[in-house]
């Protein structure tokens, strides 16, 4: 093997035992009995208390709630907000405004997520002052301030599907008598609903994961998941979180393994397609 | 040529391109177009890449809108008609299938946007796809498709519109050569069965030729020449067009005599005197050149017979025959290309068709030996 | 353009995005702005306006430099402000030195383990953000898993202090960010063309060589999207050093936010934003420029 091979490959393992163990650590220390959390009491060990404690701690789990519900509107109105600012960007060319619309997609992506913040509550005093609408923070502003940020990262997940795709497809589409809308909605939104999927799962877990946003705009009585459990962890560590990482984990990871099984199934499908695109050549 | 089909009937243009001229910004992509198509024609816009000839084929479809000039399509303006609405259609060089729809779907797209009935539409596709001989392949996904197969799918989904005007942007650019060839005639014996009129627009010369009934050579965003495919052969209006057509020897030239039956050309790069028994229109002394295909030009180890002769009818002696010697012979099969060194320097290209197998006599690398051709058989072009 | 597409419906679907963005991305930033002028006040909100108006009429406007003269003069805003561009630095630098070979790795791994790899790679991204950082403190604590483990293998006889200090943000940001540095740099090393590093050994090119003189030049635009992908954030990154970090020394976005919810001070505060978004400009931009030019690339 090249050297740099052999080196390349060996980061690589280390730096994956490097993103795993940390997830893993909690997953063990969720079924530890000791209070201390980093201390195995193999004596009474595994055991399922945190997960007993987790399910009866009405905080957590109404956080839970809110941040499911504020998570699924965000990704919605993301994904419909991104779709609209990647299809203009992707399609209509040279457009007055484009380089605005651009910079306002791409600049959200790396902004230190204290200036989002701070400045999304600025103006939602603001405009409380001024037109006295969204009165108060709480859900509704968190759910805007949401949509804003994540629509930057679908916006680029559907503007890359879309010049991966043929534009003459479109073309097509009209050449055949398709109206602007009708093409739209027969030909493109098809194609991108795998970009749209992503987009939405992606926006999803952006806002659910979020923490510094939500706490410039949250208004008293309206915490997420994380901010509840920000508040918990800065006095330390607390064995249920490590239940609640736990079952995260279970989540995302069941997801991944039934999607790429999915993909498999998608892939053997289509190696039989060629083969079939093959024969009839002969 | 056998291929082509029936040429242009005697009737007012079915396609009128009158001074289209087309910008992308300080670009001039197209440049003062005017072009007349008849209907039943197969004409095919031959040119280089960035020629224009693509942008063209879009302004047609109402893709692209000309920056001044005039489109009309069987009488009917077109500078106001989006594509969606326009008696036209395309089938692209990527083809363009729709991936999420059937072959059936895709090929009745156009349809439902007439808002055919059912019955109809069904019809209609189950008629274009028996043509096409596509029938068992109706439920097929385009990526379950052969490339030939594609191509017809692609084919069929713009004619069963019934279009003025069927545009084709390099219709056989992605099929493979042996494909290539047997689609080429498919395509003819279609246009023939359904009498749609053909834009094809290629950049491979042999397509072109074998295709059209007329076609047109664009560079630079002009259209340099339009004719039969003869006519652009034998007869090129400009260096340019004998160059691109095929391969030509071109020698520079001062016209010395000018007689409106014959002219006498000198070339310095020949040394000596070209023949030509046809008038030119030129003034004297003008600088012009002598093109001259290599399948034209006779290679023999003796200087050919003297003026008078068979061969020469009218040339003096030592005209239009230069001596020589041979440096390279490429084998082609079919043919071979001599490369013949003269004693400018210039080297002159020579085919000779291989008709026996066995050539023990073939003229061979560094003999010396004569170039001549036939007085008939060059073109003297002015520009 | 073509002349069809200049309809109504695309203007709308230009228009809201747009408004969109311009109401709550570009106006608050300018909000921002205007408040880092303003006079802090007992009030709701805690600022003095900026125009004064009387009959109708403006009488004043009241810029107050003061804000941003205080973030020059006092030393906890000047040292904090190296400091997090110090942090995010040594990250960026760290997260590169991990994150190239594993991308490296993985782009010439046969294309089946490539997905999973890839996968395995953005899994964690998946789940929570704040919970992986949570999870070093249980790692990195005195009586923590590492330092318990070093002890029972006897390597170590006292713990050591691994938790707020310098090295647990450097370990946080890494561990946080990795996967934004390896996904553009995996994007750029994948299309390489591998014909070229047989043309360089062809033309007597030890590997060493045709790495530093083919692969790395050509992968400076990965380099460059992911250094930025993890620099900017980590300049103003809050989560990571305030449940790792010192409490000695506080990187400008705990600062930011301090100054916010703990001092009420918000024209200071702003002020900081903005001074915190002047430094980030032309990273910004740069990221922006690259952006653009792989979101164009397949044009």
């Amino acid at each position: 093997m090249k050297p740099q091979g052999l080196f390349s490959r060996t980061a690589l393992v280390f730096g994956l035992v490097f993103l795993y163990v940390p997830i893993l650590s909690m997953v063990v220390f969720s079924f530890n009995n000791s209070r201390l959390v980093t201390v195995w009491d193999s004596a009474n060990s595994p055991t399922l208390k945190w997960y007993s404690a987790l399910m009866s701690n009405d905080q957590i789990l109404g956080a839970a709630w809110l941040s499911i519900k504020i998570a699924m509107i965000s990704a919605t109105g993301a994904v419909i907000l991104g779709t609209l600012a990647g299809v203009a960007l992707a399609r209509f060319g040279a457009f007055r405004g484009r380089a605005l619309l651009a910079g306002m997609t791409t600049a959200p992506l790396v902004m230190p997520e204290v200036i989002t913040g701070l400045s999304l509550l600025l103006l939602f005093v603001a405009l409380e002052q001024t037109v006295g609408y969204p009165s108060g923070r709480g859900p509704l502003t968190i759910t805007l301030a949401h949509i804003t940020f994540c629509m930057a990262y679908v916006t680029v997940v559907v503007q890359s599907r879309l010049v991966g795709f043929d534009e003459s497809l479109e073309e097509a589409a009209m050449d055949l008598g398709a109206r602007p809308a009708k093409v739209f909605f027969r030909i493109t939104l098809p194609l991108i609903v795998p970009a749209l999927v992503s987009g939405w799962l992606l926006a999803f877990t952006l806002s659910w994961d979020d923490l510094v946003i939500s706490q410039f705009v949250a208004g008293p009585g309206s915490s997420t998941l994380p901010m509840v459990i920000f508040s918990k962890v800065r006095l330390g560590v607390s064995p249920d979180v490590n239940a609640l990482a736990t079952i995260m984990v279970l989540i995302v990871a069941s997801g991944i393994v039934v999607s790429s099984l999915w993909m498999r199934y998608q892939n053997k499908r289509r190696e039989r397609d060629m083969r079939l695109a093959a024969s009839a050549n002969l | 040529m056998s291929t082509q089909p029936s040429g242009p009937t005697a009737q007012a243009p079915y396609l009128r391109i009158e001074n289209v001229t087309k910008r992308f910004g300080d670009f001039v992509a197209v440049n003062d177009v005017s072009l007349h198509v008849q209907r039943g024609e197969i004409f095919c816009l031959l040119g280089g890449s960035g020629s224009g000839k693509t942008t063209l084929l879009r302004m047609l479809a109402g893709f692209e809108t000309p920056t001044s000039g005039k489109i009309y399509i069987d009488g009917q303006d077109m500078s106001e008609i989006p594509p969606y609405d326009r008696p036209v259609n395309m089938m692209f060089q990527s083809y363009a299938l729709f991936p999420h729809m059937s072959v059936e779907k895709n090929v009745a797209f156009g349809l439902e946007q007439e808002r055919l009935g059912r019955q109809e539409i069904k019809r209609r596709v189950g008629e274009i796809l028996e043509i096409i001989k596509m029938t068992p392949y109706l439920a097929r996904k385009p990526h379950q498709l052969s490339g030939g197969q594609r191509q017809r799918v692609a084919l069929a989904r713009a004619l069963v519109k019934r279009p003025k005007l069927l545009l084709l942007d390099e219709p056989l650019a992605a099929l493979d050569r042996k494909l290539r060839e047997h689609t080429q005639f498919e395509l003819i014996n279609i246009q023939e069965q359904l009498g749609v009129t053909f834009v094809v627009v290629t950049h491979d010369q042999e397509e072109a030729m074998t295709l059209s009934s007329r076609m047109g050579v664009m560079n630079h965003g002009q259209i340099v020449q339009v004719g039969t495919p003869t006519d652009i052969y034998e007869f090129p209006a400009t260096r340019f067009v004998a160059d691109f057509i095929g391969s030509v020897n071109m020698f520079e030239g001062k016209l010395i005599e000018d007689e409106p039956d014959f002219v006498r050309i000198r070339c310095e790069d020949l040394g000596g005197i070209v023949y030509v028994n046809h008038g030119i229109s030129s003034a004297p002394d003008a600088t012009v050149w002598v093109a001259v295909r290599p399948e034209k030009i006779n290679l023999s180890r003796h200087p050919p017979a003297p003026a008078g002769g068979a061969h020469q009818p009218e040339a003096g002696a030592g005209e239009n025959t230069v001596r020589g010697t041979v440096k390279e012979i490429a084998y082609m099969g079919d043919m071979s290309i001599y490369l013949v060194r003269v004693e400018s320097g210039r080297t002159i290209r020579v085919t000779i068709p291989n008709v026996a197998r066995h050539m023990e006599d073939r003229i061979t690398w560094d003999e010396t030996v004569y170039v001549s051709w036939h007085a008939a058989s060059p073109v003297v072009l002015t520009r | 353009m073509p002349r069809f597409s200049a309809h109504a419906g695309r203007r709308i679907v230009i228009a809201i995005p747009t408004v969109w963005l311009i109401v709550l991305f570009l106006i608050p930033f300018i909000i921002v702005f205007k408040i880092s002028f303003s006079e802090v006040r007992l009030a709701m909100p805690p600022f003095a306006p900026l125009l004064e108006w009387l009959d109708g009429k403006l009488v004043a406007i009241k810029l107050n430099f003061a804000n941003y003269a205080f973030l020059f003069t006092d030393a906890l805003y000047v040292s904090s402000y190296l400091y997090s561009l110090k942090v995010a630095a040594i990250s960026t630098v760290f997260c590169l030195l991990l994150g190239y070979p594993m991308a490296y790795a993985i782009a010439r791994s046969s294309p089946t383990s490539r997905s999973v790899l890839l996968m395995l790679i953005v899994l964690p991204f998946w789940t929570s953000f704040l919970l992986r950082v949570y999870a070093w403190i249980g790692l990195l604590k005195s009586n923590g898993v590492i330092n318990n483990v070093l002890m029972s293998l006897g390597i170590i006889h006292e713990p050591i202090t691994m938790l707020q200090t310098d090295f647990a943000v450097y370990i946080g940001i890494v561990y946080s960010y990795l996967p934004f540095m390896i996904l553009p740099l995996y994007a750029n090393l994948e299309k390489h063309d591998l014909t070229l590093i047989e043309a360089a050994a062809d033309l007597g090119a030890r590997p060493i060589t045709a790495f530093l003189r083919i692969t790395l030049p050509q992968s400076l635009p990965g380099i460059i999207a992911g250094s930025l992908l993890v620099f900017i954030p980590a300049v103003g990154e809050y989560v990571i050093p305030s449940l790792l970090g010192r409490t000695d020394q506080l990187m400008i976005g705990r600062i930011l936010s301090d100054e916010f919810f703990e001092n009420r001070d918000w024209p200071v505060a702003s002020a900081v934003a903005i001074f915190m978004l002047g430094l980030l400009v032309v990273p910004i931009m740069l990221f922006q420029h690259f952006e653009k030019r792989t979101l164009e690339a397949g044009k």
